[in-house]
């Protein structure tokens, strides 16, 4: 027996030059976005009783002290100051949330006024909230951006937040600023500034090219990462954003790598012939499930993401595959059809005390553990559609009706899911997320078709 | 010897004559000397091992197996098919060959890959127990990524949950 193994080794094994050869030219890494001790900001409540979908912002144009040229913008930190407005007016407007009026449509106040709110001015703009910001150019090329919301009524700040950002990540100051809005206004965590990779689809049904590709939560800054020579699937980014994890058939044979977006490499997630399917990384980073399948059978495995032996979790007779983790990295819902179907289950990140939580007659499958913690969504698998559940399986609630729905992906703060969806016949894809009560639906612009979304945490 | 290898024979023997060219001659090359071309005695047919020679010797619809929707069980019709397959192979000891598993699109994409594997090996599994050595066989899985049928409904569905046996990839 072990003769024959070896041999088939020998038989799959390709050359580790083959390894590179879908890669496109590595892409350069975020800079370091650095938040600034403002003063104190007054933290009186805000007084808008009503339905936040109606909550009306004013987001004029940012203001500069001084147009610069800036390498954000060729036309200076002016008009870099209304794109800024437009971008944080987009994210709003976009996801949904409250009803926010742009710069295009706004006054623009002065450098001075930032911080001092010419009131008569956005009285009178039926705007509860009004947003005001300004950018400056440094001398080392980096740009200040500040942010700060007032409450229309009370005549008063009620949050102001400053961050020094590369040129090159201005847009990421525009989504942190939304995000401190966002969390002033609700009370939940922030979600914007964070990015998302997926595949990216082109060509026939029968002839699909499959490439990697990320993009910001929004859908700016897109970029490829492998070529579409190659088929790739089920990409996954780690924690800190440094690596992605996804399946390739580079090689010929469906195998997880670890790409280092820094240095353009990337390494076999474990020296094995076996095929391996859905890396998930804990939320630590720590560590990076895999799904190998030998002679067949398919089991959940563990491995420090440093490297070293991998740890199998799983030995029942069928499919065991994907797990996520919870936020506290103690426990992993994955998917088995151990019991003749795909259904749900819990165990504990050691692979001890495997439990089924889903019963509801469906098939359960792609389970995602919330960032929150306390809902799971998962693909039924049966209909086609996103669900989620408690994380005992209980309080099942289907948020999609689409012909095929599937790949639940949760944002930073658990309150928006992304997935994507399969048209009938056609084949094509997309993405779309829907929020966790099941409102607001819609699709994400993308270059191309796309599929297996992937969001990650918010960027540190 | 398959024509891909015969080609790298040929070319490795074409740069090794390059690089000896580089030298200088230390005397004239004899002048060349007519010779004439062989004409091939046997008539040519497609290669054995080839995919064409293997469908030609089976039968395309015996390179096939089918299964129902999450199954991966090999009946009496799959054994038979295998059967001849077995016999072509049995024919042929030095042909290496894949299994490839597939999935219809009813079905997520990481399940459909391992189900995609099942089904290879399940047919793999088969072959070696009536005597193919498995370090001849190769299996590879892709899910729901490589239709052969595009329509949505359960007839194209049927024809894409299959794992095929193919002797080039």
């Amino acid at each position: 027996m072990k003769y024959v193994l070896i041999a088939a080794a020998a038989l799959v094994a390709a050359p580790l030059a083959a390894q590179n050869q879908d890669l496109g030219q590595p892409i350069p890494e975020g800079g370091e976005v650095e938040t600034i001790e403002e003063s104190e900001g007054l933290s009186g409540s805000v007084s808008f009783e009503g339905n936040l979908d109606d909550l009306g912002i004013a987001i004029p144009g940012f203001a500069t002290d001084r147009d610069v040229a800036t390498p954000a913008s060729s036309s200076g930190t002016a008009a870099l100051g209304k794109e800024l407005a437009r971008v944080i007016t987009a994210d709003l407007r976009n996801n949904g949330l409250f009803k926010p009026t742009g710069p295009d449509a706004l006054p623009q106040p002065s450098f001075g006024e930032i911080t001092s709110p010419n009131w008569p001015t956005w009285s009178n703009r039926g705007a509860e909230m009004l947003v005001h910001g300004y950018v400056r150019g440094r001398g080392d090329d980096r740009l200040t951006v500040g942010c700060y919301l007032y409450d229309m009524a009370l005549q008063q700040e009620l949050v102001r937040e400053g961050w020094v950002v590369p040129p090159a990540d201005w847009r990421r100051a525009a989504h942190k600023c939304a995000d401190l809005i966002y969390s002033r206004l609700t009370g939940e965590s922030p979600f914007f500034d964070s990015r998302i990779a997926y595949i990216a689809e082109t060509g026939p049904k029968d002839n699909r090219s499959k490439r990697l590709a990320i993009m910001d939560s929004d859908g700016a800054n897109h970029r490829f990462i492998t070529t579409g020579r190659s088929t790739a699937l089920t990409p996954r980014y780690s924690p800190d954003y440094k690596k992605l994890s996804y399946l390739s058939y580079v090689d010929g044979n469906p195998r997880i790598y670890v790409y280092d977006i820094g240095t353009g490499r990337q390494t076999l997630v474990t020296q094995s012939a076996n095929p391996t399917f859905a890396p998930r990384w804990s939320p630590d980073g720590r560590w990076l499930l895999y799904s190998m399948a030998v002679n067949g059978n398919t089991d959940i495995y563990r491995v420090s993401s440093s490297g070293g032996e991998p740890v199998r979790l799983t030995d029942t007779p069928g499919i065991d595959i994907g797990g996520s983790y919870s936020p506290d990295g103690g426990r992993i819902v994955f998917e088995s059809d151990r019991s003749g179907a795909q259904q749900c289950y819990v165990m504990n990140a050691d692979g001890s005390n495997q439990r089924r939580i889903s019963f509801g007659g469906s098939r359960c499958a792609t389970p995602e553990w919330s960032p929150r913690g306390d809902q799971i969504a998962f693909t039924n698998a049966s209909s086609f559609n996103i669900s989620v559940m408690t994380p005992s399986g209980g309080n099942v609630r289907t948020l999609t009706s689409g012909w095929q729905d599937e790949a639940p992906t949760w944002a930073p703060n658990g309150r928006i899911i992304q997935f994507f969806r399969t048209e009938r016949n056609s084949g094509k894809t997309s993405l779309w997320q829907v929020d966790l009560t099941g409102d607001n639906l819609r699709r994400l612009p993308t270059p191309v078709d796309a599929s297996d979304p992937a969001w990650g945490p918010i960027l540190p | 010897m398959n024509t891909r290898a015969a080609t790298g024979l040929m070319l490795a023997s074409t740069i090794a004559l390059a690089a000896c060219q580089k030298k200088a001659p230390e005397e004239l090359p004899p002048p060349p000397v007519e010779t004439a071309t062989p004409t091939p005695t046997a008539p040519t047919g497609p290669a054995v091992g080839s995919q064409t020679h293997f469908v030609e010797a089976v039968g395309q619809a015996n390179t096939v197996v089918y299964f129902d929707t999450d199954r991966f069980n090999i009946d009496t019709e799959d054994q038979t098919k295998l059967q001849r397959q077995a016999q072509y192979f049995s024919q042929y000891p030095q042909v290496t060959f894949t299994i490839e598993g597939h999935a219809d699109e009813r079905g997520t994409r990481d399940y459909n890959l391992a189900l995609g594997e099942r089904r290879a090996n399940a047919a793999k599994n088969y072959l070696v127990s009536i005597g193919i050595p498995a370090n001849r066989i190769r299996t590879v899985s892709y899910g729901k990524e490589r239709p052969v049928a595009l329509g949505s409904n359960e007839a194209a569905w049927a024809q894409n949950r299959r794992a095929a046996t193919v002797t080039i990839n």
